[in-house]
């Protein structure tokens, strides 16, 4: 069993409910620190409600949530803290459209530092350089590619050297080149600033290339939890159903009868 | 209940408006955020107060001209402008006006933020959202407002002095002098800022509180505007009869 130091992140037990509903149940995973996580399953199946029960946004209904060694907090200063360790990939970017590519990056370290305009600007320059944007600091994201938009988003999410990253489809809305950009940087970065990375998706062919461990969420509870070639090789009709895009099989496709069969 | 949600989105109209004064702290990143914020919605709504202002003055110079001829009191139509404008028309057509230009673009803005994650990823990066995107918003709108009445004042009385002196022809010295005698400092030229200030606060909360707690889809932000509008509006006419009454006694 691995030792509390090695885990950045741990539910135990967790139920999560959305609109009375539960959407996961009986949810047990460890995220060891370094590590590339792929956190995938259909549509629907409940990754983002994961996602927002490690960020704090959604409280378990049961069980514990301990990310970077201590539980999630319920208290809004206290969670704030512990978001300043966290770094988000939203789906849709999130950055602010009145600012500069730059200027969104910088936003994390003028709100959290009281570095100099110099150093701040230094810094910048330094997180856009390593996302390969340096030359688009200036432009506003209405005029950045999606991609581009993506790598911004990422730079800042960067922005105050979190220990722990987590990206929210990393790859919807990108084109191939684009997608291997974003995930040859999820690796690249996770080994180079010694981060531990959870990306949550459903390109499936994209992420497990560069994960060290792969889970995959359906029907309301984790049915996968291993590497990626054992999670290549497996034969449970759930999990095949789902790499191999099968309309038909466990995986319900239409909501209503989903909620039926639970 | 209608009556329970009422009561529950009064409760949380209330609570939202506390956050937004107890994010309002004077750090450098707000107060370059407020002058933009002026710029956006302070400035950019003067040329329709302008015009407002000045069709204003021009329509109750001669509707006062016309009724006061009846009794021979022409020169007195300066205090109906006057009185008018500064108890009554200016800060409330200026706060409607501005409802109609700024406030709409709030409750968008936050809308479309909330829309476009914006609001979740500044949350997600540990900067409170309300400080960061509704406080500098709330704080133009309390400064703005008074001024922008002050400039509708001015361009209404300018357009009616220039209508009733050279276009009726009413005395230069006595329509200054009417006026003059009957609007006091205090009863009716500060309760005018004071007015504005409390209808700028009011628009801007409204305005932001349902753009901030809109649908994040287009459709849900399109109902934000448009609620932004007619409620703020609907305030700013109920909280003037309010203060009309408590003040001129």
């Amino acid at each position: 069993m691995p030792d509390t130091h090695d885990i950045a992140v741990r539910l135990a037990g967790v139920r999560l409910d959305r609109g009375g509903r539960a959407v996961l149940r009986d949810v047990s995973l460890e995220v060891p620190r370094g590590s590339v996580t792929a956190v995938l399953g259909p549509s629907g199946s409940g990754k983002s409600t994961l996602l927002a029960a490690l960020t704090g946004e959604l409280a378990p209904a049961s069980g514990t949530v301990e990310v970077l060694g201590q539980a999630v907090p319920q208290r809004k200063r206290a969670l704030l803290e512990l978001r300043k360790g966290i770094g988000v990939l939203l789906q849709g970017n999130g950055l602010l459209t009145d600012l500069t590519a730059a200027e969104n990056v910088a936003l994390p370290l003028r709100a959290h530092t009281q570095l100099p305009d110099a150093v701040i600007d230094r810094l910048v320059r330094m997180k856009l350089h390593a996302v390969g944007l340096r030359a688009a600091a200036d432009l506003f994201p209405r005029e950045l590619s999606g991609g581009m938009a993506r790598r911004v988003a990422l730079a800042r999410a960067l922005a105050l050297d979190p220990p722990l990253m987590i990206y929210d489809e990393p790859l919807t809305g990108l084109d191939p080149i684009a997608s291997g950009v974003v995930m040859s940087l999820v690796r690249r970065l996770n080994q180079t600033l010694g981060l531990t990375s959870i990306v949550v998706t459903h390109h499936v062919h994209e992420t497990l290339p560069v994960a060290d461990h792969a889970v995959v969420i359906a029907n309301g509870r984790i049915v996968f939890d291993g590497t990626p070639a054992e999670l290549q090789a497996t034969r449970d009709p759930l999990v095949r159903q789902f790499l191999d895009g099968e309309p038909d099989g466990p995986i319900a496709f239409d909501a209503v009868a989903r909620e039926v069969a639970a | 209940m209608p009556f329970a949600a009422a009561t529950r989105s009064l409760g949380a109209a209330g609570l939202f408006a506390f956050s937004v004064l107890r994010a309002s702290k004077p750090t450098r990143d707000f107060l370059a955020e407020l002058v933009r914020e002026i710029y956006k919605i302070g400035a950019r709504s003067l040329p329709i107060v302008a015009a407002g202002g000045a069709f204003v003055g021009l329509s109750v110079t001669l509707l006062g001209y016309r009724a006061l001829e009846t009794y021979g009191a022409t020169s007195q139509v300066s205090t109906l402008l006057g009185l008018g404008l500064y108890r009554e028309l200016g800060p409330v057509l200026t706060a409607l006006l501005f409802v109609g230009r700024a406030g709409s673009s709030i409750a968008a803005e936050l809308g479309l933020m909330r829309a476009t994650d914006q609001i979740t990823a500044l949350g997600l990066m540990a900067i409170d959202p309300v400080a960061k995107a509704v406080a500098p918003r709330f704080w133009a709108a309390v400064i703005c407002v008074p001024l922008l009445t002050a400039f509708f004042i001015s361009l209404a009385l300018c357009a009616g002095y220039l209508e009733a002196v050279h276009v009726i022809g009413i005395d230069a010295g006595s329509f200054w002098q009417a006026m003059k005698d009957s609007v006091d400092f205090v009863d009716d030229f500060c309760a005018a800022f004071l007015k504005a200030a409390v209808f700028g606060a009011t628009a801007a909360l409204v305005a932001a509180y349902v753009g901030y707690h809109a649908e994040p889809t287009i459709e849900g932000t399109s109902i934000a505007t448009t609620r932004a509008v007619v409620n703020a509006s609907l305030l700013v006419l109920m909280f003037n009869f309010v203060l009309s009454a408590l003040w001129f006694r």
